[in-house]
């Protein structure tokens, strides 16, 4: 389980962990929660190029979807084919084994700290 | 309210007699026409196995119950709604239709026949007061009251396979009229519970078998409480709205407000069989149902495509890949949780409805290939 007071976060309810210049993203407990059992997941191709804030992905519930928004610019470096082939590991695991995408980066923006996180989804 | 963490939020909603068995259960919960609902308890995926499975609990007192009394109670719902239910027996149920002068859909509800000038009609929690208001607007003339006792019933469903084992040995259930092994799909049957007046019907909107159980708000919880005791060997699980909507659209069981609008005739969506244009005497919407609905009026059809892909409610559907306008539009849609793939119940013109016919939905931009074929999706194994 990875220590979600090291991680970053987004409005958009992705987090982040920065590992060097490597973003690894995925998105949060509260986000999987509100989604109910995630049954498809749609990720960018490894090699592609993502401007933050744009939606790259979709992750779909039985009840809804949701958008994938890349929270960087970069270069995807990696896609999690695990929750391609088991979507509900978005549910049991999502700030571990449910990870969606690494992306490699220049710069980082300014993201949400995990009390600002707290903050926003009232927690 | 009943509970205590309830009374903090808005007055506007309203909460299930069972809601603190929700909270306690640690559901999710949705507004369902102004009620607070659970849409599940963990996962919705799970819940929907278990009814297919082995038994599933769900708490529908949102729902509406409207009992109709008095010498001319039969004749009166032959002219207040679609069916002919003068005909049905005693403690018989039937599926019905409310329709609007116009030949549109104010609401379906299922009516029970507890006597014979004595029925209960449930309706949609959404269209309480549409119902309600329409079904005593047309009392006019007729021996019979009309009297919405939504507010006094809880309506807990039992659906699922286990279900009859479940029921059979809920504590506190007694005096059954019928025996629940020799009752039949759409029968209900009075009974009592811990004394108390009981409804035990064999209905439900899973495409399983199962019961729904009517009784007195303030003895919900004793038997929602019952009911999980006699389910705990039985594999029972509480179930929330999420997979009972995966449920009924597996079964091709149509959702006011989805399949069934203002603006849609009997006929367009299936249901034409509902309609009783075989009863000699008038029924409000009988003139636009006897007229029809236009020609080239979009009719329903089912739904199903290859992949993980869903398309959903209000996507359109096309023709071709090159279209530029739409033929059609999907009123429910999901990733089956049952059969693995995408289905989805749509209105399209009717050269499109044939059986195999393919056609394309626009899935947030893409267009995926679908393929018409007849509804139910998923029928249970007798």
């Amino acid at each position: 389980m990875t220590d979600t007071s090291q991680l970053h976060y987004t409005a958009e309810h992705e987090w982040i962990l920065v590992d060097g210049s490597i973003a690894t993203v995925g998105i949060t407990a509260y986000a999987a929660e509100k989604l109910g059992d995630v049954v498809f997941v749609e990720l960018p191709e490894v090699g592609s190029t993502v401007a933050g804030g744009t939606v790259i992905g979709e992750i779909e519930s039985t009840k809804s979807v949701g958008e994938l928004f890349a929270p960087v610019n970069g270069t995807v470096t990696a896609t999690n084919d695990a929750v391609v082939e088991s979507p509900e590991l978005v549910n049991s695991d999502p700030f571990g084994a449910g990870w969606l995408i690494k992306v490699e980066f220049d710069t980082l923006p300014t993201l949400l700290s995990p009390a600002e996180y707290s903050a926003l989804i009232g927690e | 309210m009943t509970s205590a963490d309830s009374s903090t939020l808005a007055s506007t909603e309203r909460f299930s007699p069972l809601h603190q068995a929700h909270v306690d259960a640690g559901a999710s919960f949705t507004d369902f026409a102004g009620w607070q609902m659970p849409v599940r308890y963990s996962s919705d995926l799970a819940e929907h196995h278990a009814v297919r499975t082995e038994a599933g609990l769900f708490d529908l007192s949102h729902m509406a119950e409207i009992l109709v009394e008095g010498p001319d109670a039969a004749a009166y719902l032959d002219y207040a709604l679609a069916g002919k239910l003068s005909v049905i027996e005693l403690w018989q149920a039937k599926y019905s239709l409310l329709l609007a002068e116009n030949g549109g859909i104010i609401d379906d509800l299922v009516v029970y026949r507890l006597g014979d000038t004595r029925f209960l009609i449930v309706a949609n929690a959404g269209n309480r007061f549409a119902a309600f208001d329409a079904l005593r607007a047309r009392a006019d003339g007729f021996a019979v009251s009309v009297v919405d006792q939504s507010d006094d019933y809880a309506l807990i469903a039992v659906q699922g396979p286990n279900a009859l084992a479940i029921l059979d040995a809920t504590e506190g259930v007694t005096d059954l009229g019928t025996d629940l092994h020799f009752m039949k799909y759409y029968r209900i049957t009075d009974a009592s519970f811990l004394g108390q007046p009981l409804l035990v019907a064999r209905t439900g909107y899973t495409g399983e078998d199962g019961f729904e159980l009517y009784l007195e708000a303030a003895r919900a919880r004793e038997l929602w409480d019952a009911l999980m005791s006699a389910g705990a060997d039985k594999k029972l699980v509480p179930a929330g709205l999420a997979s009972r909507d995966t449920l009924r659209l597996e079964a091709g069981m149509p959702l006011y407000g989805h399949e069934l609008t203002l603006n849609t005739f009997p006929a367009q969506a299936g249901l034409g069989r509902v309609v009783s244009l075989g009863k000699e005497n008038d029924f409000v919407g009988r003139g636009a149902i006897e007229r029809g609905p236009e020609v080239g009026a979009s009719v329903l059809v089912g739904l199903i495509a290859a992949g993980k892909r869903a398309g959903r409610a209000d996507y359109e559907i096309f023709r071709s890949l090159d279209a530029e306008t739409s033929d059609g539009v999907i009123t429910s849609g999901a990733l089956s949780p049952t059969l693995g793939y995408p289905i989805a119940m749509a209105y399209v013109t009717p050269d499109l409805a044939r059986l195999g016919t393919e056609v394309y939905v626009d899935v947030r931009g893409t267009r995926l290939p679908a393929t018409v074929t007849s509804l139910p999706f998923y029928k249970r194994v007798k």
